[in-house]
Formats: C-alpha cells, sequence, structure tokens
C-alpha cells in the first residue's frame, strides 16, 4: 500500500492496513488544526457526489424497496399503481422451494471460494515475497485474471469446462478419468463456478497480502532466524500472526465481494441445472429479468436480502478497520 | 555457480511455472481464437495452435466493431463523469473539512457494498419510467456507480497527502478555493487522476449487469453483450467468440503493460471489484 497512491509526504499511519478507506479518518485526526475553511466552500464541492449519491444510489435503491413492497405485474410495472402489499414477497420468497437451496449454495460458494482464494493469495504472496530475479513481473501477470472483464473469463471457463471439447476433460482423460459433466451436471455445476471463480479472486487476495507482507520488518525474520527457527515456524510465528489485520481486511473485503458474485454464474449455468447452482444473486436476476414473465416484486425481495447481509458484513469491515486505524 | 544464485534460479523458475498455470486460461483462449472450425472438436485439442486460423478475428472485425465502438464511448464518458464527480468530493473531505464529510465517507463506503444486480434492478424500474432504457447517458450514469466511490477513496487518500502550506500559500495570493482546487491541487493529483480513469474505464468496458439490464436488445450495444450474445446464438464458432474474447481483453492488457503501478495502486487501495 505504500506505493499505491504516491502522496508527496506520506503518511504512514492508517496507510499500513491495507485500504485506502481508513486514511481520511486517521489523516484528520492526526494532522495539526488549521483555520477552518469556509464550510460553504466545502459543502460547494461535495454536492454534485452528493445528490449524485441521492439520485443514483440512494433513489435505486429506494425503488428497489418499493418494488418488494408491491404486487407488480407487468402491467403495473410501466404504470407505477401497483397494490401495496407489506411483506407479502417477503413471506413468498422464504416459502420457495429455491429459498433453501439458494442459501445454501450462496453460503458454500462464499466460503469454498474465500478459504481458497486466501490460501493460495497468501502461499503466493509468501513465494513471491522473496524477491527472486523477474518476482516483480511474474507477479504483475498474475494480476491477469483479475482486469479481465468477467464474460471473458466466463467464457473461456464455460469453453475449458465443455464436457465433449473441453481441454480440461481432455487432460483428466489423459490421466484415465472419464469425462466430467462440468456445466451440465447438477453435481458438478456448482463446483465448476466456484473453480472460475477462485481463479478471478487469487491476484487480488496475492496483491493485497502482498503489501501487508511488506509492511512487516525484515529485523523480526533475522531474529526468528538467530533463534533457530526454520521457515515453517517463522511463517507461523512471525509471518501470519502479524499479518492478521491485513488478512482481517482481505477476507471481509472478498466475503462482501464473493457475496454478490453474479456474472459468472450466470454466464457459465445461469443458475442451473436445476437450480443446482442458484445463489441469491442469479435468483434476484432470474426472477426479475430471466423469466417471460418478471415478477419483480419477489426478485426485488431477494435481491433486498442480499443488500442486508451485505451491509452486515459492511458493518463489521467498517468495525474492524477502524480498530486498526485507532491501535 | 555459487549456492545462493542456483537457490534463485529454482525460485525464478517455480515462478515462471506458477505463472504459466495461473495464465493457462487466457493461453487457452487464444490458442481457440486461432483454431479452424474443423478442428474445434476434435479430441485431444490441439495445445499449440499449429494449423492457426485468423478467421475468428475477420469475424470480429466483420461483426463486433460497432460493439466496440460503442463500449469505447462507454468507458469514455465514464471517465469523464467520474473524474469531475468525485475529484471536488475527494478535495473537499482531504482538505476542506467539512461538517458532516466522516458520515458522507461511510455512505460511499456502504455504496460500495450494495450487490450490482440490485442496483441494476433500481435503475431499470427508473430508466423504464424516465424512458432512458437501451441509451448510451443512462448506460454511462449507471456504469460511473462502480467506480465513483472508489475515486473518491483515492482522491481523498491522494490528496490529504497535500501539503497544506502549498495551500494556504495560494491563499494568501489571493487564489479563491476553486482557483486553489483546478490550478494547484487537481495538477498535483495527476498520479490518483490516472489511477481512477484506469479503473473506471476498465470497470465500464467490462460491464455486464447493468448492460445485460439496461441496454440488452438497444441500437447500441457494449462487447460484453456482443460476447454474450455470440455464446448464446452460435454455439458452434468458439474461435469466433474466443476471438471477441480476446479483442475485449486488450484495454486490460494494455492498461497493464502501461500503467502497472497504478494497477496495483488501485488493487490495495479500497480494492473493489464486483
Amino acid at each position: 500500500m505504500n506505493h499505491t497512491t504516491q502522496l508527496p509526504d506520506h503518511r504512514s499511519e492508517g496507510v499500513r492496513n491495507g485500504a485506502a478507506a481508513a486514511t481520511p479518518h486517521s489523516a484528520r485526526s492526526t494532522e495539526r488544526r488549521r483555520p477552518a475553511s469556509p464550510q460553504w466552500a466545502a459543502w460547494a464541492f461535495l454536492t454534485p457526489v452528493t445528490l449524485y449519491l441521492l439520485l443514483f444510489y440512494a433513489y435505486p435503491l429506494y425503488r428497489n424497496l418499493d418494488l418488494s413492497l408491491r404486487d407488480y405485474t407487468v402491467r403495473s410495472f410501466v404504470q407505477g399503481d401497483a397494490p401495496f402489499t407489506g411483506l407479502a414477497n417477503y413471506r413468498e420468497v422464504f416459502a420457495d422451494p429455491v429459498f433453501a437451496p439458494a442459501l445454501l449454495h450462496t453460503a458454500v460458494f462464499t466460503a469454498v471460494c474465500l478459504v481458497f482464494q486466501y490460501a493460495i493469495g497468501l502461499a503466493l504472496a509468501v513465494f513471491f515475497h522473496q524477491n527472486f530475479r523477474l518476482s516483480a513481473t511474474l507477479r504483475a501477470l498474475f494480476l491477469v485474471p483479475w482486469l479481465l472483464p468477467l464474460i471473458v473469463s466466463a467464457s473461456t471457463w464455460s469453453w475449458m469446462l465443455n464436457s465433449e471439447s473441453g481441454v480440461v476433460n481432455a487432460a483428466l482423460h489423459a490421466i484415465g478419468i472419464g469425462p466430467v459433466n462440468w456445466l451440465t451436471s447438477p453435481s458438478w455445476s456448482l463446483t465448476s463456478v466456484i473453480i472460475a471463480n477462485i481463479w478471478i479472486g487469487v491476484p487480488f487476495n496475492l496483491v493485497v497480502l502482498h503489501s501487508g507482507l511488506q509492511s512487516i520488518p525484515a529485523s523480526l525474520y533475522e531474529a526468528a532466524a538467530i533463534d533457530g527457527a526454520n521457515a515453517w515456524q517463522r511463517f507461523w510465528r512471525v509471518t501470519f500472526p502479524l499479518l492478521r489485520p491485513v488478512s482481517a481486511i482481505t477476507l471481509l473485503l472478498g466475503l462482501i465481494y464473493t457475496l454478490k458474485v453474479f456474472d459468472i454464474i450466470w454466464i457459465m449455468t445461469k443458475g442451473g441445472p436445476a437450480d443446482s447452482s442458484t445463489t441469491f444473486a442469479t435468483w434476484s436476476y432470474r426472477l426479475g429479468f430471466g423469466n417471460l414473465l418478471p415478477a419483480f416484486g419477489p426478485g426485488a425481495a431477494v435481491g433486498n436480502l442480499l443488500v442486508v447481509a451485505a451491509l452486515v458484513f459492511g458493518l463489521v469491515y467498517v468495525r474492524v478497520q477502524r480498530k486498526q486505524a485507532l491501535s | 555457480m555459487s549456492r545462493t544464485r542456483r537457490h534463485t534460479w529454482v525460485k525464478t523458475t517455480t515462478g515462471v511455472l506458477l505463472t504459466g498455470i495461473m495464465l493457462f486460461p487466457v493461453y487457452w483462449m487464444v490458442n481457440v481464437s486461432l483454431t479452424r472450425d474443423r478442428d474445434m472438436r476434435k479430441s485431444p485439442p490441439d495445445l499449440l495452435p499449429l494449423h492457426g486460423t485468423l478467421t475468428g478475428y475477420h469475424t470480429v472485425l466483420d461483426e463486433q466493431l460497432p460493439y466496440l465502438g460503442t463500449s469505447l464511448v462507454i468507458g469514455l464518458g465514464t471517465v469523464v463523469l467520474t473524474v469531475a464527480l468525485s475529484a471536488p468530493a475527494g478535495y473537499a473531505l482531504a482538505k476542506l473539512r467539512p461538517r458532516g464529510g466522516g458520515i458522507l465517507g461511510f455512505v460511499l463506503l456502504a455504496a460500495q457494498m450494495i450487490p450490482g444486480i440490485i442496483m441494476a434492478m433500481g435503475f431499470y424500474a427508473i430508466y423504464l419510467r424516465l424512458g432512458l432504457l437501451q441509451s448510451v447517458p443512462g448506460l454511462i450514469v449507471a456504469d460511473s456507480t462502480l467506480a465513483v466511490p472508489f475515486g473518491v477513496l483515492i482522491f481523498t487518500a491522494f490528496m490529504s497527502g497535500i501539503p497544506g502550506e502549498l495551500l494556504q500559500a495560494a491563499t494568501t495570493d489571493g487564489a479563491g478555493p476553486l482557483r486553489t482546487f483546478w490550478s494547484i491541487v487537481l495538477p498535483i493529483s495527476r498520479n490518483a487522476v490516472v489511477t481512477v480513469s484506469l479503473f473506471a474505464f476498465l470497470w465500464s468496458w467490462s460491464d455486464f449487469v447493468f448492460a445485460g439490464t439496461l441496454v440488452n436488445g438497444g441500437a447500441h450495444e457494449p462487447i460484453t453483450l456482443g460476447i454474450y450474445h455470440y455464446i448464446g446464438n452460435n454455439n458452434q464458432q468458439w474461435n469466433a467468440i474466443m476471438a471477441t474474447a480476446v479483442v475485449a481483453s486488450l484495454p486490460a492488457a494494455v492498461i497493464l503493460v502501461l500503467a502497472q503501478r497504478y494497477v496495483a495502486a488501485g488493487v490495495t487501495a479500497g480494492a473493489v471489484k464486483d
């Protein structure tokens, strides 16, 4: 993170923890108080973004809440005179036979992706931290999956995992394993989208954890080496504990972003076959847009459940970050 | 050869191998894009494009150029809108100490956590009423929501580092807040402008959710929908699909080569990606 924003005079506190979000708060408390600038000027600069937030975040969110509390049909969606039905859409969603599997898939997808992305990302970060020849270049190349448009990654994985002509099944065949119907079998579809999503998420974990490793003083490793600690012990006794704040931030952000993954699953499997890879995100979209007869109300209701989940973890994230900025 | 030298060599080899494994899907995309139609269903598939053909790329040039043009326009529009909104906000939050600025910062953070499909549904309901569905400006506004909170974070972080004395000197010389911002703060913040612009462009170029809900079936569709329609319509011509994917990946490649340090900066700071 030290190399991130190239601040002219660089404050180190609050910047260490790997996310710039903390900087505004910590910067304010550490800086010497100047005579206050006129408030009108400050808010003149902030007005555009405030209006923007109200119009393009708050209002769509409000519309979505409104959608979930009314009984919308295609006709009333256009005319805007749908009757208010309270929580009926939510009751309908909870009673839907898709609810339990969607909840399970969302939880499994998020948990498995997080564990593997973090573990692989950390292993690679430690490896690249050794600064060998070409290490910086190779580390940059690792960013490619993260930078590609999701539709590109998703369609590439779709073709690689194709049952008849995919390279993955060809490789399995070469070592004597029969073909797997990655995308067309209900027992494999969730695994397939998880694999693709892990591939996309590893670079983020690698880069953030690598920048966290750089803030651990080399003298600690030297001291541990003098005390006779081997590489394995040095990792578990020095690296891992000292990396805990960065790890917490990485995992929480990863959690929030994995919860709302939609593109990958929709493009690769559309949540199918037979809802076997349906998560809340794809279910919500399918209800609202995927059928000939859109169910905007229930779709918005599912979406709002997702918003609540994301915001709960978002609050945890803010708390963790505040605590780290203070300490 | 000394022992440590050999040690580094082993590490470099391992690193190259790991990178190769990680980037195999990217290689495979290129390989398939160069494969002839009749070899597409070959089992096992050719690992190298020995009988390479550019048919797929000809198809891209014939059919996908309008999509690419639309994506370019939308990307540039998103960049302009994002920087115009977030740079002044960053300046105010970093240097002008507005009352209630902390709350605004918190709202921006929370805004990043709202799933894209929720935003898309809300935008759909609003645009339907306003008649803005299938319009390019509408999509630009929607795409900018991907980048504005991130932009404010980056600008705030960067601009807090500008020395207060510099701004005070400007005030002493009689410059008002607007002039200080335009002639001093913005030029110094060039790196932040580049970072924010790169990510705003990349995210709007890659956007699929908003495009799929807001401009699907319209006269101007971005390249992500071009690929999506391809997958839906012709399941056979995977060389053309992958060639489109390769072309759609070019901005990411260019950005990685030309602006690597800005990319690493963006990932670590705020680190937002749908």
